[in-house]
C-alpha cells in the first residue's frame, strides 16, 4: 500500500479533541452527580438533577465516539489500552449504567427515590474514579508482547493510578461545580461555589503531585518539559495553569461571577489536557507504539475522515441548539416536586 | 480452577448484547410511531394522537435510557474480550461502527432531550422535527451495525495481509451479500415487535375502557401496519435464508439439523439433533419440502452437515430450536393478522374480548422471535467471528483469564437482572395508569416529570403549565 497522504496528524487532533469533549461534558455532568449526593433536600436535588437531565446523554455519546474513535483510527492501542485496563473499564460501564437508568428511575419510581438517589450519586463518583484509573494505567504504560497487552488483569492497580483515579473525582468536581453555578441560584449555587473551592485545592495538589511524579518516573517526561530550550518554551503552561487557578479561586468566592467558575475549570481541564499530550507525544501507548504505527491502514483513515469532515460540523451545530434550547437557570419551583 | 476465558467470553457477549437488542428491537420501532404520531397531530391537529404520542413518549424515555446505557457496554466488549478481533478486523469494520456513532447516537441523543423536555419550548414544528431525528437516528444506527454483523457473516471488499483484514472496496464491504436481506429483515421485525406491543397495550385500554378512544387509535393503526408487515416479513424471511444456502451453507445445514448432501430433502419439522452420531433422533420429516423450502425447486441441492469438518461445524442444536421458535412466532403473529383483519371486516375489531385478551398475551412475542432470530445467526456462524477466516478462539484478549471473565460476567448478569426487570416494572406502571384523558391535557404533558427541566432565561413561558 502506498501512503500518499498521512492522515495521522488530523486524526490524532480529531480523536483528542473527540476525547477532551467528552472529559468537560460527561465531566461536568458527572460532577454535578457527585454534587448531588451532598445536597440537602429533595427540591434542591431536583433541581441539580434538571440542571443536566436534557443533556447527558448527549455528553455521554462522546464516550462512545471516542472508543469507536480510538478503535477506528489507532486500532492497535484500543486492542492494548481496553483489555489491559479490563476491570476498571467494567465497574465503569456497570457504574454509568446505574447512574443513566437513574435518570427516569428516580422520576417514575417515588417509594424507591432514595436508593435511585444513591445510584446516581455513587454512580457518578465511581465512573469517575474508574476513568481516573484508567487515565492513570494509561500514563504509566503497559506490558506489551508483540501487538498485545500481557501483563495481568489486576495490574492496572498502583498507587499512581489511585492517585490518579482521586484527583479525577476532585476535577469533575470542580467542573460540576461551575457547571451548577452557572445554571442555578441561590442556596444550591452558593454550596457549589464551596464544594468548587474545596475542589479548586484538591486539583491543585493532585496536578502538582502528577507534575513531579510523572519526570521522576519517566525520563523521556522529564528530558520533554526540562530539557533546552523546551523548558522555556513550556514554561507558559505551569504559569498559566497557577494564574487560572487564581482566577477560578476568586470566581468562585465572587456572588457576580455566574459563567467564570466554569469557564475557569474548563482552562485548567485545558491545561492539564496539554500537559499530558506533551508528555506522551507522540506514543499513543506508552513505552511501545507511537500514534503513526497504531494508525490503521490510509484506507481507513480517509474513508472515515471523508464522513467525519461533514459530520462532526453537523454534530456540533445540532448538539449546540439542543443546549441553546434548555439555556439559562433553572428554577425548582417550577420544575418537578 | 481451570476456567476457559473463550467460553466466558461468549456467554459474556451474548449476555450483554441479548439484553441489549430487546431495547433497540422496541425502540426503533416506537421511535417511528411517536414521530408519525406527532406528524399527525401535527397535521391534523387531533388531540387524540397527542394524548397517544405523549403516553408512548414516557414509555420510550425509559427504554430509551435503559438502550443507551447497554449500548455504551458493547463497543468496550470489543476490546475488552475481543481485542485480538478487534485488532485484526478495525481496517474493515472500525469505520462502521465509527459512522453509527457519528450518524445515529449523536442524533438521538440532541434531539432526545428536545423530544421528552422541550415540547413548550421550541415550535410545534421543531418538536415534530425532534421526533423525526430520533427516529431516523434509530435507523441510521441499524443500518451500520447491520452492516457490521452481516460482514462477520458474508465477509467481502477484503484483503488479508500479516492476518489482519484490510478494505479493497468500500462498497462492497457494506453492501456485502447478506446485508441487504438481513437489514430488512431485521429493520421489519423491529417494527413489528414495536407493533405488537402497542397493538396489546391498546387492547388493554380497550378492555379497561378508561382510555378507550386511545385504545381503539393505538389497535386500529397497528394492525394495519401489522398485516403489512407480517407477510412481508415471512416474504424477507424466506429471501434470507436462500441467502444463507447460497452463502453461509453450514449455517442453514445446522439450522435444518441437516447432516448428508442430497437433492429431494424433506423437510424436518422436529428432531433431536446429536452431534455425536451425526443423526436426528425422534424426527418428524415431510419428504421432498426441505429442497422445495429452501431452494425453491423440488429437485434442489441442500448441502448437509457431513459435507463440512467437524471443526467447523456450528453447533447444531441451538440453532435449530431457535430457528424453529422464530418461525413459530411468525405463524402465531400471522394468524392473529388474520382474525384481526376478519373481526375488522365483520366491525367486531374494539369488542371481542377473546381477541383483545389474545392482544395483551401475545405482547411479547416480537421479542422472542428477535431473540431467537438473532441466535440462529449468531450460533450458526461458529466456530467464527468472521465467516470462514477468523475463529473465535483466536479472537479473544491474550490477557484475559477464566477468572477474570467469570468476574465481569457474574457483574453484569447481577446488574441487568436488577436493572430490566426495574426498567419493566416502571413501564407498567405508565400503562397502567394509562394516557391522560381528553379532560386533563395539562397532566398529559409531564405527568410524574420535570414539567420545564431547564427554563430559558426568562422569556419562555412558564414551561409546561401547572
Amino acid at each position: 500500500m502506498t501512503q500518499v497522504l498521512d492522515f495521522v496528524p488530523i486524526w490524532t487532533l480529531i480523536l483528542g479533541m473527540a476525547v477532551f469533549f467528552y472529559v468537560l461534558l460527561d465531566g461536568f455532568d458527572l460532577g454535578v452527580g457527585m454534587l448531588f449526593g451532598f445536597a440537602p433536600d429533595t427540591a434542591s436535588r431536583n433541581t441539580i438533577m434538571n440542571s443536566i437531565a436534557p443533556i447527558w446523554d448527549g455528553n455521554e455519546t462522546w464516550l462512545v465516539f471516542g472508543g469507536l474513535g480510538l478503535l477506528a483510527a489507532f486500532p492497535l492501542a484500543f486492542a492494548i489500552i481496553i483489555p489491559a485496563t479490563y476491570f476498571p473499564i467494567l465497574v465503569m460501564l456497570l457504574a454509568l449504567v446505574f447512574r443513566g437508568v437513574a435518570f427516569e428511575f428516580r422520576f417514575r419510581n417515588g417509594e424507591h427515590k432514595t436508593f435511585w438517589d444513591h445510584a446516581f450519586s455513587y454512580g457518578s463518583g465511581i465512573a469517575t474514579f474508574a476513568q481516573g484509573v484508567v487515565l492513570g494505567s494509561f500514563i504509566q504504560g503497559y506490558e506489551v508482547t508483540g501487538r498485545a497487552f500481557s501483563g495481568s488483569s489486576f495490574s492496572f492497580l498502583t498507587p499512581f493510578s489511585i492517585l490518579t483515579g482521586i484527583a479525577l473525582l476532585f476535577g469533575y468536581g470542580l467542573l460540576g461545580a461551575g457547571w451548577l453555578t452557572l445554571k442555578t441560584e441561590g442556596d444550591i449555587q452558593s454550596a457549589a461555589r464551596r464544594h468548587g473551592r474545596v475542589c479548586l485545592v484538591a486539583v491543585l495538589v493532585a496536578i502538582a503531585i502528577v507534575s513531579i511524579w510523572t519526570p521522576l518516573a519517566n525520563s523521556a517526561v522529564a528530558d520533554r518539559w526540562f530539557a533546552w530550550p523546551n523548558i522555556l518554551l513550556l514554561a507558559p503552561v505551569p504559569i498559566a495553569t497557577a494564574a487560572v487557578a487564581l482566577v477560578t479561586w476568586r470566581a468562585l468566592g465572587n456572588s457576580q461571577a455566574q459563567v467564570l467558575p466554569f469557564a475557569g475549570a474548563i482552562v485548567l481541564f485545558v491545561l492539564s489536557y496539554s500537559g499530558i499530550a506533551i508528555s506522551l507525544y507522540p506514543m499513543i501507548v506508552p513505552h511501545h507504539f507511537t500514534l503513526w504505527e497504531a494508525a490503521s491502514s490510509a484506507r481507513t483513515q480517509a474513508f472515515l475522515l471523508v464522513g467525519t469532515l461533514v459530520l462532526l460540523p453537523a454534530i456540533l451545530m445540532y448538539s449546540s441548539w439542543s443546549y441553546w434550547v434548555f439555556r439559562g437557570k433553572v428554577r425548582a419551583d417550577i420544575g418537578y416536586h | 480452577m481451570d476456567f476457559d476465558p473463550v467460553v466466558f467470553s461468549r456467554l459474556q457477549f451474548a449476555w450483554v448484547i441479548g439484553w441489549h437488542i430487546l431495547l433497540p428491537a422496541f425502540t426503533v420501532g416506537l421511535a417511528a410511531y411517536i414521530a408519525l404520531l406527532e406528524g399527525l397531530n401535527f397535521a391534523t391537529g387531533r388531540q387524540v394522537y397527542l394524548r397517544v404520542s405523549m403516553f408512548w413518549i414516557k414509555v420510550f424515555s425509559i427504554s430509551f435510557g435503559m438502550g443507551v446505557v447497554t449500548g455504551i457496554v458493547m463497543p468496550f466488549q470489543f476490546g475488552t474480550n475481543w481485542s485480538r478481533y478487534s485488532d485484526a478486523t478495525a481496517n474493515v469494520l472500525s469505520p462502521l461502527f465509527a459512522y453509527e456513532g457519528l450518524t445515529a447516537f449523536f442524533l438521538e441523543a440532541a434531539f432526545l432531550g428536545v423530544l421528552l423536555f422541550g415540547r413548550k419550548l421550541v415550535p410545534q414544528w421543531a418538536h415534530f422535527v425532534a421526533a423525526l431525528m430520533v427516529a431516523l437516528g434509530t435507523l441510521f444506527s441499524s443500518f451500520w451495525i447491520l452492516a457490521a454483523n452481516s460482514w462477520m457473516q458474508t465477509p467481502a471488499g477484503y484483503e488479508i495481509i500479516d492476518g489482519r483484514f484490510f478494505s479493497t472496496d468500500w462498497l462492497q464491504v457494506i453492501f456485502n451479500p447478506s446485508f441487504p436481506s438481513r437489514l430488512a429483515h431485521t429493520v421489519v421485525a423491529f417494527f413489528i415487535t414495536t407493533g405488537f406491543v402497542v397493538m396489546g397495550v391498546g387492547a388493554y385500554l380497550l378492555r379497561r375502557e378508561k382510555s378507550a378512544e386511545e385504545g381503539r387509535t393505538m389497535l386500529s393503526m397497528t394492525l394495519w401496519l401489522l398485516t403489512v408487515l407480517v407477510p412481508l416479513q415471512i416474504f424477507l424471511g424466506d429471501h434470507h435464508g436462500l441467502n444463507t444456502l447460497k452463502y453461509q451453507p453450514a449455517k442453514l445445514a445446522a439450522i435444518e439439523a441437516h447432516w448428508e448432501t442430497g437433492r429431494r430433502v424433506p423437510i424436518t419439522l422436529f428432531a433431536i439433533p446429536d452431534e455425536k452420531t451425526e443423526a436426528n433422533h425422534f424426527s418428524v420429516e415431510v419428504p421432498f419440502v426441505g429442497s422445495l423450502v429452501l431452494t425453491h425447486e423440488i429437485d434442489g441441492e441442500v448441502k448437509g452437515l457431513k459435507d463440512f469438518p467437524a471443526d467447523q461445524r456450528p453447533p447444531v442444536a441451538i440453532p435449530f430450536f431457535a430457528f424453529r421458535i422464530m418461525v413459530g412466532c411468525g405463524l402465531v403473529m400471522l394468524g392473529i393478522v388474520l382474525l384481526g383483519g376478519w373481526l375488522r371486516w365483520r366491525g367486531r375489531l374494539d369488542d371481542t374480548p377473546f381477541f383483545l385478551q389474545l392482544c395483551q398475551l401475545v405482547i411479547p412475542i416480537g421479542f422472542i422471535a428477535v431473540i431467537a432470530g438473532w441466535v440462529v445467526t449468531e450460533v450458526g456462524r461458529q466456530p467464527w467471528t468472521v465467516y470462514g477466516l477468523l475463529r473465535t478462539a483466536d479472537s479473544v484478549s491474550p490477557s484475559l483469564t477464566g477468572s477474570d471473565v467469570l468476574i465481569s460476567l457474574l457483574a453484569y448478569v447481577v446488574v441487568y437482572l436488577f436493572m430490566y426487570p426495574s426498567g419493566v416494572l416502571l413501564m407498567w406502571r405508565i400503562v397502567r395508569t394509562g394516557p391522560a384523558t381528553a379532560e386533563e391535557p395539562d397532566a398529559a404533558i409531564e405527568a410524574g416529570r420535570p414539567k420545564a427541566p431547564v427554563l430559558a432565561g426568562g422569556h419562555v413561558g412558564v414551561g409546561d403549565g401547572a
